[in-house]
């Protein structure tokens, strides 16, 4: 039933990555009956596959292959070759996420409206809002059957989340739940509920949460239009005279190197990957690389204003136990620049296990004021922030003028500097994220540094204008018809929420774009 | 822990006859490296006892943790007592004593309160041995299963069905 196109079949859409975006939008063309064939770098792994060990899971499932970084975030002191901790697999980083699925808030469609100048900021506002995007939310919600949207009930909450609801409640918050899930509450979509295993970031072994590796891949090959194929990693899009793409260089598993043909080309290989490609395809006519005439690609890096606060009570808490992030407090996540930074931030329970609490509760941290906050390991309660940062056009992916990858073709520098809203921002969340911990008890708090970035977004920014943005409102790059961009690095600014959601959206919405033009032989 | 069968059952005392700089906390012999009470030993591969026996007091000193025995900071250390790895380590542990004895003691291991001995430390906190040292203990002792238990951690419990009928919302004091 699995479709097999030829290489020269010059019909087909070729999707480059297969994660929330790529992953999704191949799907939904297939339900649609264009014939689509799928570049997935990595491999294909399914629950059974999954390993609930920190590590091993990282070694598997992480992308890994030569980064660099620069600027003055923390991570590229702590982690200098791991700007981000995303997963290289068919299905891509939704093996690894949480699960956490929030819509934007209307006002954050229109950042640079709301919040006016801010200086340093190159904010714009989308050329898309609420009203519009609603519908595709309502399918988005329902593909990944989103607790507390439709009729899912809210997820039961962990010894985890019960800490943080006490402390959010006595500090006089409001809005606090255990959240939006993509995680089965209840059976759905051939999936079992939520067995409270932990160990969401590491591939969910039952398949309660949402991931496109065992949900929008395989129903998308069932219906015989999707050809996905794995270990292919893509290393430049060709075009014709006449500018329009024609399809993709990729190596295969040997390294040996073919040439897919395709109508349309969308490219979904994350926030670093996706403008690193456009960037390495540059050609006598696009020197400076593929849909790049306004200069924005690989621009505006976002990587949301994060950073996580630990607290340690006197008696064990054991927050590991459960789904990681059903857990928020979303009170924060409002329009009030009287805390002294534009954009909100929610406040979501995570955990670590033993392993990365060490590498990353305080990263290069010794000493007994390390080890006697491990010690208390059994007895903390975590929590993750995740804000608006602001886009900055200094903030990009460009390619290594000395790091090469595995291919020979120059790896991507990530550069990120925090904007002074960030910094205010984090700040206010760390305050308020320990304030909440202590009001529930805590002895000890720490305002724990951001990760390796999960969410990568803006590096391929949407606008209404070619000349501030790389795409337009269907994701469409302004400079080349039949290429689109189908991934977070679509994103104008980045919302408070977690992205994923979002991401998914627009990938429906822009299946259903592209079939409609193709039908109507515009593509 | 008993890295080697022919050290089994060998007793305190017997352990003591065959060593010499036995200092306070580990027993430097001739080729191995012991713990005082003969709970494990330790026959060095590449590294020279005494070095060994420093990297794994300087590993100690790096992440205390006064629950967790030695034997958990030799497994984390042991990859380096290589041919490959012994110059770097030996050169690394040379700068560790020359420091400690402008620092007055006869050695690292001779620095008696954790206090100086950290002190050394941070002198060298920069520099690429101790960063290696640290960073490799990251992985090399938390990610140690069997030590896990001892923080509470209770690891995958996928095959135990997960918490859902496990107490993933039993905490009771709140």
């Amino acid at each position: 039933m699995v479709a097999k196109f030829d290489l020269n079949d010059d019909s087909v859409v070729l999707i480059i990555g297969t994660g929330a975006g790529g992953g999704v939008l191949a799907n939904e063309l297939a339900q649609k009956g264009v014939k689509v064939v799928a570049l997935e770098a990595g491999g294909r792994y399914l629950p059974e596959d999954y390993i609930n060990d920190e590590w091993d899971a990282f070694g598997q499932l992480s992308w890994l292959d030569a980064r660099t970084t620069s600027g003055d975030w923390r991570v590229a002191q702590d982690f200098s070759g791991l700007p981000a901790w995303i997963v290289k697999a068919v299905g891509g980083t939704t093996i690894h996420w949480a699960g956490a699925s929030l819509r934007f808030r209307p006002h954050e469609w229109k950042a640079r409206t709301t919040y006016g100048h801010v200086a340093g900021a190159n904010l714009l506002d989308w050329p898309i809002d609420a009203e519009e995007m609603a519908p595709w939310y309502e399918k988005a919600e329902a593909k990944l059957g989103v607790t507390r949207t439709g009729n899912f009930p809210g997820l039961p909450g962990n010894n985890n989340y019960k800490v943080l609801e006490k402390g959010a409640l006595a500090l006089g918050y409001k809005e606090v739940s255990t959240g939006r899930m993509a995680i089965n509450s209840v059976e759905n979509d051939d999936r079992p509920a939520c067995q409270q295993t932990g160990f969401c970031f590491q591939g969910c072994k039952w398949g309660a949460k949402w991931s496109a590796a065992y949900t929008d891949i395989p129903k998308g090959e069932a219906t015989g239009n999707l050809e996905v194929r794995s270990n292919a990693q893509v290393l430049r899009i060709e075009h014709d005279e006449k500018g329009r793409v024609t399809g993709a260089l990729y190596a295969d598993k040997e390294g040996n190197q073919h040439f897919q043909k395709a109508r349309v080309v969308c490219v979904a290989g994350n926030s670093i990957e996706s403008p690193r490609l456009l960037l390495n395809s540059a050609s006598e006519m696009f020197p400076d690389g593929l849909a790049n005439s306004s200069g924005q690609v690989g621009r505006n890096y976002m990587r949301h204003v994060t950073g996580s606060v630990y607290g340690v009570f006197e008696k064990p808490v054991r927050m590991w136990r459960g789904t990681t992030m059903a857990g928020i407090v979303q009170d924060e996540a409002r329009f009030d620049p009287s805390r002294g930074f534009v954009g909100g931030y929610e406040l979501e329970t995570l955990s670590l296990g033993l392993p990365f609490m060490a590498a990353f509760l305080d990263p290069g941290g010794w000493g007994r004021g390390f080890t006697s906050a491990m010690d208390d390991y059994e007895r903390m309660a975590g929590m993750w922030i995740v804000g608006e940062d602001m886009p900055q056009e200094t903030n990009r992916i460009t390619l290594s003028s000395t790091v090469k990858d595995q291919y020979g073709l120059p790896a991507p520098n990530v550069h990120f500097d925090d904007h002074p809203n960030d910094i205010a921002m984090r700040s206010h969340a760390y305050r308020q994220g320990e304030a909440i911990y202590r009001a529930a008890g805590a002895t000890r708090t720490f305002p724990t540094p951001p990760y390796p970035s999960t969410h990568n977004l803006g590096t391929n920014r949407m606008s209404e204008h070619a000349r501030d943005g790389v795409v337009n409102r269907h994701g469409q790059t302004h400079d080349i018809a039949n290429l689109f961009i189908s991934d977070g690095s679509q994103f104008t600014t980045g919302a408070a929420e977690n992205p994923t959601l979002t991401i998914v959206a627009l990938a429906i919405r822009q299946a259903d774009h592209i079939a409609a033009e193709l039908s109507r032989q515009n593509l | 822990m008993t890295t080697k069968p022919n050290w089994r059952g060998m007793t305190r005392r017997q352990l003591i006859a065959r060593s010499f700089a036995a200092g306070t906390t580990l027993i430097v012999g001739a080729g191995f490296v012991a713990a005082p009470n003969a709970a494990w030993a330790y026959e060095a591969a590449a590294l020279k006892p005494e070095t060994l026996a420093t990297l794994i007091r300087m590993a100690r000193d790096i992440y205390p943790h006064d629950h967790i025995g030695d034997a958990f900071y030799v497994t984390a250390v042991k990859g380096y007592d290589t041919a490959e790895t012994a110059a770097e380590i030996e050169a690394g542990i040379a700068a560790l004593n020359a420091a400690a004895q402008g620092a007055g003691h006869a050695s690292y291991l001779d620095a008696a309160w954790e206090d100086d001995r950290v002190a050394l430390l941070r002198g060298m906190e920069k520099s690429a041995f101790f960063q290696k040292i640290r960073g490799g203990l990251v992985t090399g002792l938390y990610n140690q299963k069997e030590l896990w238990p001892l923080f509470g951690y209770e690891g995958e419990s996928f095959s135990q069905g997960g918490y859902i009928d496990r107490g993933f919302d039993d905490i009771d004091w709140l």
